[in-house]
Parts: C-alpha cells; sequence; structure tokens
C-alpha cells in the first residue's frame, strides 16, 4: 500500500511542492482534491522537497489534496484498439468509449541509435505541385509548416494525411480549437480513414499541462505502430503552443528565460520529440508533420527559429500557398533524382526564374521601364502562380513536370532558362521551338 | 587517493546534488546508481562547501534522493589507440554500431562499452630498442591501420625522460598488453600499452613548436579554395540561418578535403545527417587513396535527441582524437557541426545551477571557452621533424539567422576564416551559399592574391550597380556601369556557384580552379561593347550556359577544350564591337 500525503507547502501556478521521500524523478503521482482527481508528474527534487506539476491545473487543489505516488513514470496504452479512437494528453477517452488500461508503454522513451537508422528513400507523394516538385516530401522526414495564425494550416495536413500512402495516422492537438478538432475527425471520418487513425487531442479549454504530453504520447504510441512494420504519418498541431506550454511551466519553475521569456532548453525539447521521426533498420517508420505558428508572422521568434534548425525543411504557407522561396525539403535529393531525368532541373529553373519574376515586379512597381525580358519574366510569373502554386490543384508529379516544361517553353528562348543543352534536347517541348 | 562517495540530495533536469565525503575534484567523472544497478555517468560541474553538484550524461528519470554515487577519481577521458578509425562514437565515445548489436533500436541509458575493441590483434613492428632515450609522445612502434601507419607513442602525460627498458618484438597483440617498458630517471619502471586514456578537455601539447598554418587546405569548392581559402591547421566558421546549407557545404567538404584524416563532430544535430555519411561513406572511393572514404573518417555523433550533457563532451573527444592523430605527423580536419548546440549546452547547464546570465542568458565564460576549443587546431612540428595538423571548421547556427548574437561574435573573434552563409543566396538557389561581399580569410589562395583584390572589386561594384538599378531602374544605368553588373553577375553564376550534385562541377582540384579562373578573369577583364542592354543580357545568358556546360566537362575530355575555344571566341567577338 503507497502512502498518501496530505500536506502541499505550496501551490503555485500549476505546480504543487510537498514534502514526501523515495520518491522518483519523473515519476507520477495522484492528486485527489474537491476539484477531483488528477494526474501529476514529479519535476524537481531537492532534498525531501517534492515538486509536482499537475496535468489538470491546481485550481481547487487543496492544501490538504491526497497525493499518492505510483511508483512509475507517465505511461499510455497500446494496442490496435486504439484505432479509430479519441484521446486527451494525458490518455483518457475523449469520445464515448472505453478507457484502455491493457499493454502499458513508457512514453519519452530514449533515442534511436543513429546506427539503426537507414537514409531515407521512399517519397511520398501528395499530389500537391509545391511539394511534388519543388520540395519533396520523404518518408520518415520531420517538416514543419510555418504559418501565420488564420492560415489553412490544419486544412492543408488533412489534405495531406488523407492523399499520403500511409499504414497508421496519428493526430496531437495541442490547444486546438473545438470546431478545428471536429473538422480533423469529421474529415477522416469521411474518407474512411478514421480507421487507420489514432488521435490525442488536448483543446484550448484544457488543462495546459496536458498539452505538454500530446507530442511525447503520440510519438510513443507511433513509435510501437512503427516497430510493428507500419507507415505512420504523425501530424502535430500547433507546436507554437506546445512551446507556450514549456514556457508556463519553466516561469513557474523560475527557470532562468533565455529569449524572449522560452527557457533555455527549448532547443533541446522540440528536437527530443521531432528526432523521434525515423526510417528503421529492419521496422516501419514515422513521418511527422507539424503546425507552428509564427506569432506576428515573424521567422525569427524562438520557436519558428529553433524548429527551422531541427526539421528537415519546412513549407511556409502564406496567403493559402506554398511559398516556393525560405520552403525546403532537405531530403528532396534523396529521392528526385530517381523520379525523372527532368525534375531537379525543372525544380531549380523554375524557381531561379520565379525569383527574378518577383524582383521585376518590384521594379515594375517603382515605376521602371518594363524590358523585353521583364515582360517575358511577368508572363511565366503569373502563369506559375495560377497553374502550380495554387492549393487546389492536384495532380501527380510527371504531369506537373510535364506542365513545367509547357509553361517555360510558352514564355522563354530555351537558352534564356540556364537549362543544361542535353536537356533542352530531351524534353523542350518541339512544338514550341520558335523560328 | 581513494575516489570518494556521496549520496544524492536534489535533482533537476539533468543536474543532480550529491552530498559527498573526502575530496573530489572538477570536472571528475562520477556514476550515480540506480536501483535497479543502472550505473549513469556524471560529471563534478560545481562544489559549493560539501555539495557537488553534477551534469548527468542520461536521462535522469527514476533517480531518488539518497542514492548513491561513486565518484571515479579521473577526469572525463577517451581511449586512445589503433581501432578509432571508421568507428562511430556517441559524445562520450560509446561505439555505437555496438551498442545497436546489445542493446537493439533505441540508446539503453546506463550502457558503457570499450572505444576499442579489445581482442583485436595489431601487426606492432617495434621502432625503439633497448637503452634508447624517449619522452612523451615519442614512437615505441607502428602498427598498420588500415592505409595509415599507427604510431605507439609514450603516453602524452609522462614528463621527463625514460630509458627502454625493454620492447615487445614483431607480432600481433592487442591494445591491452604491454609493447615496452620503460625506466624514467629515478628508474622506476613503467609499462607502455597501444592503449592510453587522456582527459579530453586538456589539450595534447607533446609536440617541438607550433608553426604558422601556411599550407592551403584545398576543399574542391571553388568559393572557398580561390575567395574564403581555409589553411592547413587553420580554423573556420561557418555561421548561417537554418535551411541555408551548412551541413551540405560540410558534408561535401568532408568528402572532397585534401586531408589524411576527417572527423565528423555532429553536435546536437539531426542524426538524418549522421546516417546519410554513416551509410554513404562506406561505399565512396577517396580519390586519394582508392580505398573508401571511410577509412580515413571518425564520427563522433550526439544528435539532438541524445543527451544534452554529453554534446558538450562530444567536440571534446572529437578534438582530442584529432590531436592524436596530429601526433602522428597527419593532417586531420575536425568539422563540428554546430557549435552552436554546444554552446546551448553550456546555457541549459548554467541555467540550472542558477548562475548570472550574460547575453541571450548564455553564460559570460562562453568566449572564453569557446576560443580555447579553437586554440586547439594548428600545425605542429613534432619532435622527430614531421609535421601535423588539426583543421577545425565549426558551424553555428544563429539565432534568428542573426550574426550579432553571442556564439557567431565570440567564433569570429578566434577563427582564421569566416563563411557567412546568407538566407539571400540560398534562397535566389545560389549554392554554396557563402555570402562573397561578408566572408573572409586571412590564409592563402589558390590563385594569386592581386586577381582575387580585382575579382572581389568586381562583385562588390557589381553589387552597388545591382542595388541602385533598383532605384533608378535599368534605363538609368550607364552602360559601363550595366556591363559590370553583368560581369560580377556572371562571376557569381559560374565561379562562385557550383553544382554539388554534378559529379565534375560538384569537386573542382586546385590545378582546375587555376586553369578556370584565369579564363574568367580574363573575361572580367576584356573591354566588351554591346549595341544595347538587350544584347548584352542577351551576350553574357549565352556566355554563361556556356560556361556552365565547361564546369561540367572533364578536364580530360575533348569537349573541356572545346568549350574552351568557344568561350574564347565568344569574348572576342563581343569585343570586335568595340
Amino acid at each position: 500500500m503507497r502512502r498518501v500525503y496530505h500536506r502541499v507547502e505550496k501551490i503555485a501556478g500549476n505546480v504543487i511542492t510537498l514534502r514526501a521521500d523515495g520518491v522518483q524523478y519523473g515519476e507520477l503521482a495522484e492528486v485527489a482534491s474537491r476539484a477531483g482527481t488528477s494526474l501529476a508528474q514529479v519535476i524537481r527534487l531537492d532534498g525531501e522537497t517534492v515538486s509536482l506539476q499537475v496535468f489538470a491545473g491546481t485550481r481547487g487543489v487543496a492544501t490538504d489534496a491526497g497525493v499518492r505516488f505510483l511508483g512509475h513514470l507517465m505511461q499510455a496504452p497500446f494496442s490496435d484498439a486504439l484505432l479509430g479512437r479519441v484521446f486527451t494528453g494525458s490518455a483518457r477517452p475523449r469520445d464515448k468509449g472505453p478507457a484502455l488500461s491493457d499493454n502499458m508503454i513508457n512514453i519519452g522513451g530514449p533515442s534511436v541509435n543513429p546506427a539503426k537508422r537507414i537514409i531515407p528513400r521512399n517519397m511520398v507523394r501528395t499530389g500537391i505541385p509545391m511539394i511534388d516538385v519543388f520540395n519533396t516530401l520523404v518518408e520518415s522526414q520531420k517538416l514543419p509548416i510555418f504559418a501565420r495564425a488564420g492560415e489553412p494550416y490544419n486544412a492543408l495536413l488533412a489534405r495531406i494525411a488523407l492523399q499520403a500512402e500511409v499504414d497508421v495516422i496519428l493526430l496531437g492537438g495541442m490547444g486546438l480549437k473545438h470546431d478545428d478538432y471536429l473538422t480533423f475527425r469529421d474529415t477522416l471520418d469521411e474518407s474512411g480513414a478514421l480507421s487507420r487513425s489514432v488521435m490525442f487531442v488536448h483543446t484550448a479549454a484544457d488543462p495546459v499541462v496536458e498539452c505538454l504530453l500530446v507530442p511525447d504520447i503520440s510519438l510513443a504510441v507511433a513509435e510501437q505502430f512503427a516497430l510493428q512494420g507500419k507507415r505512420v504519418l504523425v501530424l502535430l498541431t500547433d507546436m507554437t503552443n506546445f512551446a507556450d506550454a514549456m514556457k508556463e511551466i519553466a516561469i513557474t519553475m523560475e527557470q532562468v528565460p533565455s529569449n524572449r521569456g522560452y527557457p533555455g532548453d527549448l532547443y533541446s525539447q522540440l528536437a527530443a520529440r521531432y528526432e523521434k521521426a525515423v526510417d528503421f533498420d529492419t521496422a516501419g517508420s514515422i513521418t511527422i508533420l507539424a503546425a507552428t505558428t509564427m506569432p506576428g508572422d515573424d521567422v525569427t521568434h524562438p520557436v519558428p527559429d529553433n524548429t527551422g534548425y531541427i526539421t528537415e525543411g519546412q513549407f511556409y504557407l502564406r496567403n493559402g500557398r506554398i511559398e516556393p522561396f525560405g520552403s525546403l525539403s532537405r531530403l528532396k535529393q534523396q529521392v528526385n533524382g530517381d523520379t525523372r531525368a527532368d525534375h531537379r532541373t525543372i525544380m531549380n529553373t523554375m524557381i531561379q526564374l520565379y525569383a527574378g519574376y518577383k524582383e521585376t515586379l518590384e521594379k515594375r512597381s517603382m515605376g521602371f521601364r518594363m524590358s523585353e525580358w521583364d515582360d517575358k519574366l511577368i508572363k511565366y510569373g503569373d502563369r506559375f502562380e495560377k497553374e502550380m502554386m495554387d492549393l487546389s490543384v492536384n495532380i501527380p508529379l510527371e504531369r506537373a513536370l510535364d506542365l513545367g516544361w509547357e509553361i517555360l517553353a510558352d514564355c522563354f528562348e530555351p537558352m534564356e532558362t540556364g537549362i543544361p543543352s542535353k536537356l533542352l534536347d530531351q524534353f523542350w517541348p518541339k512544338s514550341k521551338v520558335k523560328e | 587517493m581513494t575516489p570518494s562517495k556521496g549520496k544524492i540530495t536534489g535533482v533537476n533536469g539533468n543536474m543532480i546534488s550529491v552530498l559527498f565525503d573526502g575530496a573530489v575534484c572538477q570536472n571528475e567523472v562520477a556514476y550515480a546508481q540506480l536501483d535497479d544497478e543502472t550505473r549513469l555517468m556524471c560529471e563534478v560541474v560545481r562544489v559549493r562547501d560539501t555539495i557537488a553538484d553534477l551534469q548527468v550524461f542520461e536521462d535522469t528519470a527514476g533517480i531518488k534522493v539518497g542514492q548513491t554515487v561513486e565518484f571515479a577519481g579521473e577526469l572525463l577521458s577517451v581511449e586512445l589507440g589503433p581501432g578509432l578509425l571508421t568507428q562511430v562514437f556517441d559524445g562520450l565515445q560509446n561505439p555505437l554500431p555496438r551498442l545497436a548489436e546489445q542493446c537493439g533500436f533505441f540508446l539503453q541509458r546506463g550502457m558503457y562499452l570499450n572505444a576499442l575493441p579489445t581482442d583485436t590483434k595489431w601487426a606492432f613492428t617495434p621502432k625503439v630498442k633497448k637503452g634508447d632515450t624517449v619522452a612523451a609522445g615519442d614512437t615505441i612502434g607502428t602498427v598498420p591501420e588500415g592505409i595509415f601507419e599507427h604510431r605507439i607513442m609514450v603516453p602524452f602525460d609522462w614528463t621527463g625522460e625514460y630509458t627502454v627498458e625493454s620492447v615487445a618484438e614483431a607480432g600481433d597483440r592487442t591494445v591491452e598488453e604491454t609493447v615496452a617498458t620503460l625506466a624514467d630517471a629515478q628508474g622506476a619502471k613503467r609499462e607502455v600499452r597501444m592503449l592510453q586514456r587522456w582527459p579530453v578537455k586538456i589539450p595534447i601539447r607533446a609536440y617541438a613548436e607550433r608553426l604558422r598554418p601556411e599550407e592551403p587546405l584545398v576543399t574542391k569548392v571553388r568559393i572557398v579554395d580561390t575567395f574564403f581559402p581555409v589553411a592547413r591547421g587553420g580554423t573556420y566558421c561557418i555561421p548561417g540561418p537554418f535551411g541555408a546549407g551548412k551541413t551540405v557545404l560540410q558534408q561535401i567538404t568532408s568528402r572532397h578535403a585534401d586531408v589524411d584524416i576527417v572527423i565528423v563532430a555532429a553536435c546536437g544535430e539531426r542524426a538524418g545527417e549522421v546516417v546519410e555519411t554513416l551509410r554513404e561513406f562506406p561505399d565512396l572511393t577517396d580519390p586519394r587513396t582508392g580505398k573508401s572514404l571511410m577509412e580515413r573518417t571518425v564520427i563522433i555523433c550526439n544528435t539532438s535527441s541524445m543527451p544534452v550533457a554529453a554534446r558538450e563532451a562530444s567536440v571534446y573527444t572529437a578534438v582530442t582524437l584529432a590531436e592524436y592523430y596530429r601526433q602522428m605527423g597527419l593532417h586531420v580536419l575536425l568539422l563540428a557541426d554546430s557549435t552552436s548546440r554546444w554552446a546551448q549546452a553550456l546555457r541549459e547547464m548554467s541555467g540550472r545551477l542558477e548562475e548570472i546570465p550574460g547575453e541571450e542568458a548564455f553564460p559570460a565564460y562562453l568566449e572564453s571557452v569557446i576560443a580555447s576549443f579553437y586554440e586547439r587546431g594548428g600545425v605542429v612540428r613534432l619532435r622527430d621533424g614531421a609535421t601535423g595538423s588539426v583543421t577545425i571548421g565549426g558551424t553555428v547556427s544563429p539565432a534568428g539567422g542573426n550574426f550579432d548574437e553571442p556564439v557567431t561574435q565570440s567564433t569570429l573573434k578566434v577563427v582564421g576564416a569566416f563563411h557567412g552563409l546568407s538566407r539571400a543566396r540560398s534562397d535566389a538557389r545560389r549554392y554554396p551559399a557563402i555570402d562573397p561581399l561578408d566572408s573572409w580569410s586571412k590564409y592563402p589562395s589558390v590563385v594569386s592574391e592581386d586577381c582575387i583584390r580585382r575579382a572581389r572589386d568586381i562583385l562588390r561594384a557589381g553589387a552597388e550597380v545591382g542595388q541602385m538599378m533598383k532605384v533608378v531602374g535599368e534605363e538609368g544605368t550607364s552602360m559601363d556601369d550595366f556591363v559590370l553588373f553583368l560581369k560580377s553577375e556572371y562571376l557569381d553564376d559560374v565561379y562562385l556557384q557550383q553544382d554539388a550534385y554534378d559529379p565534375v562541377d560538384g569537386a573542382s582540384a586546385a590545378d582546375r580552379q587555376q586553369h578556370v579562373f584565369d579564363v574568367i578573369f580574363g573575361v572580367l577583364n576584356s573591354a566588351l561593347s554591346f549595341q544595347d542592354k538587350a544584347a548584352a543580357r542577351r551576350f553574357f545568358h549565352q556566355l554563361a550556359q556556356t560556361t556552365k556546360d565547361w564546369n561540367r566537362a572533364d578536364m580530360k575530355d575533348e569537349s573541356f577544350a572545346t568549350l574552351q575555344k568557344k568561350i574564347e571566341s565568344m569574348i572576342a567577338e563581343a569585343q570586335d564591337h568595340a
């Protein structure tokens, strides 16, 4: 029988402090109070003084609340029965299904031995030219979507989830608006993908500490599916809320803040989650797509900034389109050499010319005379935006490459594109060669 | 002195506080004993009265107050000896592939393995005989390690001179067998084994003198070798915002750099990047030796999700291995990616120690720590007259891509070359995205100084014209200025930019760089005249196209000469207009 402690000495923010002995660092406890029973986790030991963060928040926690230590770290249930279900950040059911408690696994486990990883080699086809052609998504990649609040990043996540060929979809929602959560659920349901999905959802109305658990619990479950040989896609939205929750706890614990109030280990904390993306040597894989909202549309804000250093590229979502500048898939080189001989060339040439178009626009807005070259760029840029960048375009990669050549041939002379002569001979649309 | 013991009194993140009896020393290694017999390695970072604060090199979950800590009596050390090459270690020198054999997919905490296999036999050849006088760092014998002759040396921390009492005969030995017995001036005997241990945070100083780095280290990246060269034994840094290509540039360098040994320290970065090196290097051929690239490579890998405290150790482990091979008269290149993550590890620990924070909460000693790390690079003349070098190249990941932050600034003070990557260039897909106007180097280039100065003047003037054109437009720019602008763009396009994925263009040897630069320099210096600006633009479009084809042609191929002729005749034609 485990001892129950009844004297809470300090309550500050979501953290309570009491005296206890024989407590493990990171151990779970149950805090029973008038407000109900909540789980809590040990976050500091100092002599006999134990600090715990209370998952459901400290509102209503009394100084004589009963605190019972459970003797184990945070765990989550794992089985195929998870599929099609929705849970909270602390693994309680959010739908009407039964609570699961068998086959518990530890969350936040150790990192994968780099020697057991393999080089990612499978392209994930999405049907979005801005991804497939220009910044190819690769299985086991970790990629954030940087967007201002209000951009349709959740819709984009859902669309990629539905079109990508994966075995299991895990959704980790952090600070999600309730209607966004319903939209996700309904979208997955309508397309029949719900039966291969598991959702861990923390909504904006839930206690903030549970938000901290969402990525860990989603990724721990994803890891188990991957070890069974499944290809898992994890969607995390929104990681900025996760970082803000960490900031809240750090400030409560009187840690020295490093940058705009965020704790000094923000990078390590984010990395520990993102690095769960993996292609196992002899098992499945985990691909992570995460929405990161940029407060004030500022990419140098600590959350997007640290994220950018961790992840294998990023997609910028701006005005409902994936921006070609700044957006990057670092792993694209692993796969886009084997798709089609012209893939890399089309990718580079079209972006370079689009950059020229942007410069020309600037010139035009300042009232300068447009040269012959400028006119060509403007014609090209308009078509590129309309036929390639628009998110409603849904075509396979090969069709998108052909379209690229058509646009180029309509706008330029072959040698103006800077494409190697060999490829021009092979791919430049013959009907378009001008006299 | 018997090692002390202590009891844990507090846990905060990866820091534990320990009440100890006896003596402990700063940076001493200790092991925390968990209930399940797991031993977690830690390091003393502060002592106050009878409480020592230790950083734990592992996840601290499950630690309880009252558990025992055993101090080891030595500083954090690595094993040095034959068998280091081709290996992949974590920051504490655990061999990761062997760890994977034992523990499977995941890194299990508390598992510490020998860095060097103890059962491998090495063919030892003695190089001294009984009666010889030797000192620390002198060669006792050699063993072949891959393509190198690995020297077995008198341990670097033995002071004074020794007389050889006996030395093992030629034959196969393991790293733990005694290969020689030496006697000091008082006649006390000490045994030399192939394996020696060295504390990572102390530089190895068993050499005759340090020299000035003067010989260029060819990386086969044109913008580096020609414009911002690195010298053997020099130091350089690559700061850049995320996605600007720091890591790709380092990977390219690790393949093509003209050195004997490359040590890659992946410090707090993505595991995926290490995996690329890990899986691809064994199949890539080193053009210098014809053997696999892995044979000259050691990887130290403490990726971002691995314990933070070991991240700090990893750069020291890497530089210690580099110094060890330097002692054999070899040229070693250490690539550290990224030093910012290491600085952040310092910051995390400083925060837990509740030290008074400096700028951006980095500790006040950040600058001196960075300086003393880069100072471990250098060229040395060994006591036998041979020279060896350690070149250090570190990437920096400044917050928000802003170079005014503390880590970049502290690094710039102590390095000899600065390759600043720019977001504008990487957005425009101008790779490698080294900014040609901001970057600098104090080392000699593969082409003459005067030409470089002239070429940089053109780049700078061209950039100014470009800026001006944004204000006054093309029509407000004089023809001369416009041609100058096109020339600078041409130089950028065909020389500074390089296609890393093209087999020929991706690696440009020093002689090719000199040859190509001469031709392009000729273009820059020729007086060209055109009917109008459209004609000029068209001409440079065509010229750039041809030059790029030329860059992709092998020097031995016929097409190389043909394309060069074509470029020269194009220039001659444009000059005829005058």
